[in-house]
């Protein structure tokens, strides 16, 4: 039930093309300065079709993720998917973002929920959800595909967009995620990328479930740089795992007191890992793609794809 | 029923500081079942707070005009010698005696929700009176409020083995409930349905049901 708009963007384009692709992560913070998403951006650029940029992950007030969609578009020459929460804007403003995103150029947005405002680093603000991720679809496929807003009010110009959404292969139980996908992306949905994985089966399993969606589908994996990075995962991100294995090869590494040395085996542990995870969804699955959040770790890009791609 | 929790009381304390005269009043109805405005804490709270109290009384249902007319007639004059009304009542119950009293009112409870009792002391929000009720699609359960986000269209991704990211896991995802009951009932139909973005419109301008 894929959506039969045109391929606004060239991630879509690359994706039904049938290519195998790469899309990366950018994370504005709390600053007004861009260097270290251009810089980040810069250095993603030869291995991803596009770059995600955040909007207040984990419901922390940063900076608004059209700016930096928009400028690294521009300065970079690489596309972005521009993501959007429904967490702290009511319908109204989700309308007038994405009029100014299509103003800049923006050819992805990626619709969220947003994690709720409680586990933010301003707790006490208003959570919005005026729509939800659905919803937001809903109104996304008026925009692009008829012109008009929700209440059908048309709009002048153009909005040329691809729409995707975000999954969790992780849920458990599984089944009502899997429902709720279906029904979202028979509103409109181009792609689909998944929340962090390091667990091969439960990816065969997701992208197995999903399949009579028939919506493309990247899958998420996030390169760990460092021990710290690894145990914070582990620890206090809820329904992640990392591998007992991998989590025991990044400990080992900790320990070696020379820094240049300390991150060549950082990375080889990494590439270990997800070297042979990658061939193998390109071997035994129907992903799209894989999206890489490397957030601030792009120098794993090189040797992470040289055998995989 | 409608939930509350009195206030800490030194912050009724405060409240009642400026004024010399107070009189209470508390509701016979849900306040009295939550253990937070019925005979025995209005005794509670008059003797806590002393001198000051010129009289008490606890009306049937403090949020009806009528109830309070019939119920505190028989304490007209302290009403009217008093400064200020301290109501251990929701907030309904509240700004209604401020209508019949006309006086300055105080509340001493904090009104939480509509709520379940599952005895007494174990209360549950069930109910934010949205003005368009879906429990018939939703197997019984309301996502507007037991869904920490009132998503009509859920789960989200926050969910983890069938519990919510809000209140650090501990409450149940409502829409793994409201999945559960639905297959349960083999309503899955259900489920799937898309339901559209609200007419927010509707709720800000239901302030009054007139019938008569
Ligand atoms: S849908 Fe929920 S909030 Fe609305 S009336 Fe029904 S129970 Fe109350
Ligand atoms: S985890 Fe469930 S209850 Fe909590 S916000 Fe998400 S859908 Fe709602």
């Amino acid at each position: 039930m894929v959506a039969k708009r045109p391929a606004y963007s060239n991630l879509v384009k690359e994706i039904r093309s049938g290519k195998f692709v790469l899309t990366g992560e950018l994370e504005p913070e709390k600053t007004t300065g861009l260097e270290e998403i251009l810089a980040s951006a810069r250095a993603m650029k030869p291995y991803v079709v596009a770059a995600n940029v955040t909007d207040n992950p984990l419901s922390m007030a940063f900076m608004n993720s059209l700016v930096p969609s928009y400028i690294v578009q521009r300065e970079i020459g690489l596309e972005t998917v521009y993501q959007v929460t429904v967490r702290d804007r009511n319908r109204n403003a989700l309308i007038s973002d994405i009029l100014a995103a299509a103003h800049l150029g923006i050819r992805n947005v990626l619709a969220l929920s947003g994690d709720h405002t409680v586990l933010g680093d301003n707790k006490g603000a208003m959570p919005v959800y005026d729509l939800d991720s659905a919803q937001f679809v809903y109104l996304l496929s008026k925009m692009i595909d008829e012109g008009v807003d929700l209440a059908g009010n048309e709009i002048h110009g153009k909005v040329e967009m691809n729409v995707g959404i975000a999954a969790n292969p992780n849920a458990d139980p599984l089944e009502p995620e899997v429902l709720k996908i279906g029904r979202k992306v028979g509103l409109g949905v181009d792609f689909i990328q998944t929340q962090t994985m390091f667990d091969i089966d439960l990816v065969k399993e997701f992208l197995r479930e999903i399949e009579r969606f028939n919506c493309p589908t990247l899958v998420g994996i996030f390169p760990l740089k460092s021990f710290g990075i690894a145990d914070f995962f582990d620890k206090y991100i809820p329904g992640v795992h990392v591998p007992k294995e991998l989590l025991e090869g990044m400990r080992r590494c900790k320990d070696e007191p020379d820094k240049e040395k300390r991150k060549a085996l950082y990375d080889q542990v990494n590439i270990d890992f997800f070297e042979p995870f990658i061939k193998e969804i390109r071997k035994t699955t129907k992903a799209a793609g894989i999206h890489v959040m490397a957030v601030f770790y792009e120098r794993i890009f090189e040797p992470l794809l040289r055998t995989t791609m | 029923m409608i939930i509350t929790k009195q206030k800490p009381f030194e912050k009724i304390l405060e409240m009642t500081q400026p004024y010399d005269k107070v009189f209470i009043v508390g509701c016979g109805s849900c306040a009295t079942s939550c253990q937070t405005g019925g005979e025995k804490e209005v005794a509670e709270m008059a003797g806590r707070l002393g001198e000051k109290v010129v009289g008490t009384a606890v009306v049937e249902e403090p949020c009806d005009l009528r109830l309070d007319r019939r119920d505190l007639k028989a304490h007209r004059e302290a009403l009217k010698e008093a400064d200020a009304v301290l109501v251990l009542a929701c907030g309904s119950g509240v700004q209604t005696l401020a209508d019949f009293t006309g006086k300055i009112v105080l509340p001493g409870l904090d009104t939480c929700f509509i709520g379940e009792t599952e005895r007494l002391g174990r209360f549950y929000d069930r109910c934010r009176a949205c003005g368009d009720c879906i429990l018939d699609e939703t197997g019984g359960i309301c996502p507007i409020t037991r869904c920490a986000k009132a998503l009509l269209n859920g789960p989200c991704g926050g969910q983890v083995e069938g519990k919510c990211e809000v209140g650090e896991y501990k409450n149940d995802c409502a829409w793994v409930l409201i999945w559960k009951k639905l297959k349960e009932q083999d309503r899955l139909d259900l489920f799937m349905k898309f339901r559209p973005p609200r007419d927010h419109s509707k709720k800000v301008l239901l302030t009054e049901v007139i019938l008569r």
